[in-house]
């Protein structure tokens, strides 16, 4: 073995002991690296009333509350993961991105059943279309932007309305309540 | 110094001519420092020039004629810089890291110079890419920084940037920070697949990859070819800078040693 061999060997060796150690760490903490807990986790493990935690999930269509106590916004609204829903109560300005069907996350704490947020960050999903497609599969029925992420995006820039009302699709069943 | 180890290290070559010296030799070839700045004079426009033409249409395209976001409106804009320095931040990264292994296994000579150049390079370029991320992330999740995988993963990144170019600098023998440094280099590439599928390990509030090799890209086509197209400029662009900031430190190197020599020279006769 020549001593450049050896040098390699040693440098292989070090990335796979420096590698394993930092994912068994990293599988360690993995319940503190996940940025937010889904509704049904957190129904599921009820949480000390004072501990903050981000609970973060997709707005429930129809289910947007918004109020004005004053000069301050009130709003209400369902987060769902699709098996359960929590109650959102957030006092303050919601985020431009926030609208029924987005993901967000709140930051807050359970209350009597009902999830009092601090703060509510709006999740951007890896979608990007122009104003125009996202006009054309809204009126072709082909995606209600209230129910989800919209259709495969291979679908996008061959797809007229005409071809949409052909092949129309069924609408997504509304998440549960 | 350099003029020192260059002539070591190509001494066993001309030896023996088994498949690893074919490997080194393929590393060493441009060890030289005359034939690698031959080559680099010839390659250097060739980067530089597609470099500008390129990112200037990518971001003309995307930052002026690219459709707006159905939702994000025009601040979908700040992709067109921010997706093109993030990918950079940690191939850049890798890069680094290759040159470590270069230098510490074949004692590569150029790879301690490349290394040293690379490291300034890709912390500006990681900067650009978490400032641009933290613009974009204020108007749209509401928040400058949270401390998801991926965010906090790019910043280490950044740290681990400012790490090496600091190391590789602070020892008074050069080889010894190049050494050092190196090591860092490869402890810390272990950051790069943490990076890479943080979105996909963990749930984060950054969203998860548009672009993949397994599935059609969840972007639209025309906000895809600006992007391309600023991707490939800006590519370019890194490695047009790297390969020049090396020519001026490998003449320098030259220089330096010239210098050392004619000094001892002129002691020998006086």
């Amino acid at each position: 073995m020549t001593r450049k061999t050896r040098r390699l060997w040693l440098v292989i060796i070090c990335v796979a002991c420096f590698g394993t150690a930092a994912a068994l760490m990293l599988r360690a903490f993995s319940s503190d690296i996940v940025f937010f807990v889904t509704p049904s986790q957190l129904t599921q493990n009820a949480q000390p009333a004072d501990r903050t935690v981000k609970l973060g999930g997709m707005v429930v269509a129809n289910s947007v509350k918004r109020e004005k106590h004053g000069d301050t916004p009130v709003s209400s609204f369902e987060v769902t993961d699709g098996q359960s829903a929590v109650t959102v109560n957030y006092e303050g300005v919601l985020p431009d991105l926030f609208r029924e069907g987005q993901s967000v996350v709140a930051i807050g704490s359970m209350k009597n059943g009902i999830f009092i947020a601090s703060e509510v960050l709006a999740k951007h999903d890896e979608t990007y279309m122009p104003k125009e497609v996202a006009e054309a599969l809204k009126k072709s029925g082909k995606w209600d932007p209230r129910f989800g992420p919209p259709p495969d995006a291979a679908s996008w820039n061959s797809m007229t309305v005409k071809d949409a009302k052909k092949s129309l699709l069924p609408p997504p069943a509304p998440a549960a309540q | 110094m350099f003029l020192h180890s260059v002539c070591e290290t190509n001494k066993p070559l001309s030896a023996s001519h088994s498949s690893a010296s074919r490997l080194s030799s393929f590393f060493h070839r441009y060890a030289n420092p005359g034939r690698f700045l031959r080559l680099g004079k010839v390659l250097q426009p060739w980067l530089t020039w597609p470099a500008i033409a390129l990112t200037l249409t990518g971001l003309i395209w995307g930052l002026f004629f690219s459709p707006a976001d159905w939702q994000q409106g025009d601040s979908v804009r700040i992709m067109y810089i921010h997706v093109p320095t993030a990918i950079l931040a940690s191939a850049g990264y890798a890069a680094l890291a290759l040159c470590s292994v270069l230098s510490l296994v074949w004692r590569h000579p150029l790879a301690d110079l490349a290394a040293a150049e690379i490291g300034p390079v890709g912390a500006c370029i990681t900067a650009l890419c978490l400032a641009t991320g933290s613009l974009w992330g204020k108007p749209m999740w509401g928040a400058w920084w949270v401390w998801d995988a991926r965010l906090t993963s790019v910043l280490i990144l950044f740290f681990l940037y400012l790490g090496h170019i600091t190391l590789i600098r602070a020892f008074d023998d050069q080889q010894r920070g190049y050494r050092a440094a190196a090591i860092l280099a490869i402890a810390g590439a272990v950051d790069l697949p943490i990076i890479k599928f943080s979105v996909q390990w963990w749930n984060t509030l950054h969203q998860p990859d548009s672009i993949t090799l397994t599935s059609a890209p969840t972007m639209s086509g025309s906000m895809l070819w600006p992007l391309a197209l600023s991707m490939l400029g800006i590519s370019l662009g890194f490695a047009a800078i790297v390969l020049a900031r090396l020519r001026a430190s490998v003449m320098e190197s030259r220089i330096r040693s010239l210098l050392s020599n004619q000094r001892r020279h002129n002691g020998d006769l006086s």
